[in-house]
């Protein structure tokens, strides 16, 4: 590293740096991972982190809004949180520590931390691609995390829970989990804050469903008003394969989401849904691409975005269909509620078609409260921020009841959102 | 009870007049009910009685016990009392019928300075009202409104009139939609309301809702004010001669 490029780095680039630089030494890894970490920073180091000139962050400047990263603090420390629904078994990743003590039946799992060390991991931790900064910011100081196998077959009876919490400083973990063929299971991916001090957290699930397995993925973000939250999901869809992937933001200052999936056997089929809860000065961004790539696939893509005060919500969707995905059916829908005149959404949904015999569509709203609605709340005697509350509520409770299979589930989420319009309506 | 004195209302958005000079009283124990064309200012009238804010008044005033309500918004006006039966009733996905008609009940109560319902209380209450009106309980497991044909609709309203008691009931075209049985319920559940202390004005295009909701006073609306009132004779005779000869009249 030379002179000149250190005085331009910005001072969130040069805290990921430093934060390698003063790990060199402790964080895990053989040669393989090593080596691969040191390349990931030295990418880091020279191009820096995206700006809007590239086209996959053009809505989310990450080097500009990306203002300081916190220290890494190994002294930091955050008691197991109550599972969001109960009778899930929680696995915690808590301050980067993994803690697996409560292991379901069906399910093996081991500290990532020894993925590393042994090398296997190595693979794995190779970016997506140039744009990949969150896979490169992870690959280079990912440390804590889980590695879980649900087997063949096996059928779940309750969700399992990822808990991932901080306090505050870094936190990069990562979760490599499989599901063998026929296995059943609900995951939830939770990561938390338990204080008001700002954390930056990187984190990334690399999920496979082999043959006819057929997984609920929730990703559940409820970090800290001061928080970084990178986030990224791959996933790999055998055949027949069933994956309903729910995305709730309901936290964080600066979010952004990837969710990067391929349908790769015939008959598989993705649902994803997303809710934005989006407050105070706020930047969060859901960027997913699925590419099917064999005939027979199916997807249905629907984000509900709500929008206060200062917020910036931004949703990109691409949806890629290959030469010989034909009968490919895939539609997406991005609909938004702005409900103040400062609040703003970036949507861009986007569609590669390179098969002839095809059903996609994409469609995107955004709108104020519906006033005949509103109206006629009003006028059995609910009062006005009452009656908005409700039509808020309303319009991203419609999704969350598509898990009406799992009462105890749709009770959880549909707390954690009436708790955050309570707070920010 | 309710006293309209001179009033002029104006659609906000255009400045479009659409009541001009209205004059009307109700008293408690009195069915009254609003006839005229199309056009008229009806339904207008039933929107600034219940406070829209697409409507703005710009002359005279409401006063409902003694006491004007311009300045109250639509919710204040409900759980002092007034309701407002829709003649379009508007569907809410996502709104269980069930929670909104708690929270309405309860919020009611609360400015009121009453105590809030226990939910077996609420519950017992509303499988009452609801069986009366052969609402069946299918019905209120879905959105509010969502799904619900032309005359579920109606008897919805019905049912929410009724768990609300309010003392002045506003029914906009209720009959709109309806076939003879499911009419002949709403009226029933109407009627079972009537009493000594509570108001209803029935706002109707045609004689037929008449027939089965009794009115005590018959007003003729035509181009926002009352040109003619009278006894439930009225109602007949307009059913016979059309509006043509009152309207004609006042022209």
């Amino acid at each position: 590293m030379n002179m000149q490029q250190a005085i331009k780095m910005t001072a969130a680039e040069s805290a990921l740096v430093d934060a390698y630089t003063a790990q060199i030494g402790d964080l895990p890894g053989d040669g393989a991972v090593l080596s691969l970490r040191d390349t990931l920073v030295h990418e880091l180091r020279t191009a820096g982190l995206p700006t809007r000139r590239v086209e996959a962050w053009h809505y989310t400047d990450l080097r500009t809004l990306l203002r300081s990263v916190p220290a890494a603090d190994s002294t930091a420390f955050s008691e197991r949180v109550e599972a969001i629904v109960p009778g899930a078994s929680v696995l915690s990743v808590r301050n980067g520590q993994a803690d697996l003590k409560t292991l379901p039946e069906g399910v093996t799992a081991r500290s990532y931390s020894e993925s590393l060390l042994d090398g296997s991991a190595a693979a794995g931790l190779a970016v997506l691609g140039a744009d990949d900064a969150i896979g490169r910011i992870n690959g280079g100081l990912v440390r804590g995390g889980l590695e879980i196998a649900v087997a063949e077959g096996a059928e779940l009876k309750a969700p399992v829970e990822i808990q991932v919490v901080q306090s505050h400083g870094q936190a990069h973990t990562r979760f490599p989990v499989s599901f063998g063929a026929g296995a059943k299971a609900t995951m939830i991916e939770r990561h938390l804050s338990t204080s008001a001090e700002p954390s930056f957290v990187s984190s990334v699930s690399d999920v496979t469903l082999a043959e006819g397995a057929d997984v609920i993925w929730i990703i559940l973000q409820q970090q800290g008003p001061a928080d970084t939250h990178l986030g990224q999901i791959r996933f790999d869809l055998g055949k027949d394969a069933k994956l309903h992937l729910f995305v709730i933001n309901a936290g964080g200052k600066l979010v952004r989401q990837e969710l990067h999936g391929k349908a790769s056997g015939e008959g598989a089929d993705l649902t994803l849904r997303g809710i934005n809860l989006l407050g105070g000065d706020s930047h969060t961004d859901v960027t997913f691409t699925l590419s099917h790539d064999v005939p027979h696939t199916t997807s249905s893509e629907i984000i509900r975005n709500v929008v206060f005060d200062r917020a910036k919500g931004v949703f990109q969707g691409k949806i890629l269909v290959a030469k010989d995905a034909q009968k490919t059916d895939a539609k997406m829908a991005c609909n938004t509620l702005l409900l103040s005149d400062d609040a703003d959404l970036s949507a861009k949904p986007e569609l590669e078609i390179f098969a002839d015999d095809v059903q996609c569509g994409h469609g995107a709203t955004v709108a104020d409260i519906d006033h005949t609605q509103l109206f006629y709340l009003l006028s059995r005697g609910i009062p006005e921020k009452k009656a908005r509350a409700m039509l808020v509520n309303a319009f991203v409770a419609e999704i969350v009841e598509e898990l009406e299979d799992d009462e105890a589930l749709v009770e959880a989420l549909e707390g954690v959102i009436s708790a955050w319009l309570e707070k920010h309506a | 009870m309710l006293e309209i004195k001179n009033l002029h209302a104006r659609i906000a958005e255009d400045g479009t007049e659409i009541i001009r000079g209205l004059n009307l009283t109700v008293k408690a124990g009195e069915v009254a009910a609003i006839m005229g064309p199309n056009g008229s200012g009806k339904s207008t009238l039933s929107y600034v009685l219940s406070g829209r804010e697409d409507y703005e008044v710009t002359e005279g005033d409401i006063l409902y016990n003694g006491e004007s309500i311009l300045e109250l918004d639509a919710a204040e006006r409900a759980a002092k009392g007034l309701f407002l039966a829709f003649q379009y009733p508007v569907e809410i996905p996502g709104v269980a019928t069930m929670q909104f008609l708690k929270v309405a009940m309860n919020e009611q109560r609360k400015y009121r300075g009453e105590d809030e319902l226990s939910t077996p209380e609420f519950m017992r209450r509303v499988k009452e009202a609801a069986a009366e009106l052969k609402i069946a309980p299918e019905m209120l497991r879905r959105p509010l409104n969502v799904g619900f044909s032309g005359g579920e609709k109606k008897r919805a309203e019905i049912l929410q009139m009724a768990l609300l008691e309010p003392k002045l009931c506003v029914l906009d075209e209720t009959d709109s939609g309806l076939d003879i049985d499911a009419l002949k319920v709403v009226a029933d559940g109407v009627n079972a309301l009537r009493s000594p202390d509570r108001a209803v004005v029935v706002i109707t295009h045609y004689q037929r809702l008449l027939d089965y909701i009794v009115p005590d006073t018959v007003h003729v609306l035509y181009r926002g004010q009352v040109v003619k009132s009278g006894d439930k004779t009225l109602a007949h005779e307009l059913e016979a001669n059309g509006y043509a000869d009152i309207i004609g009249a006042a022209a």
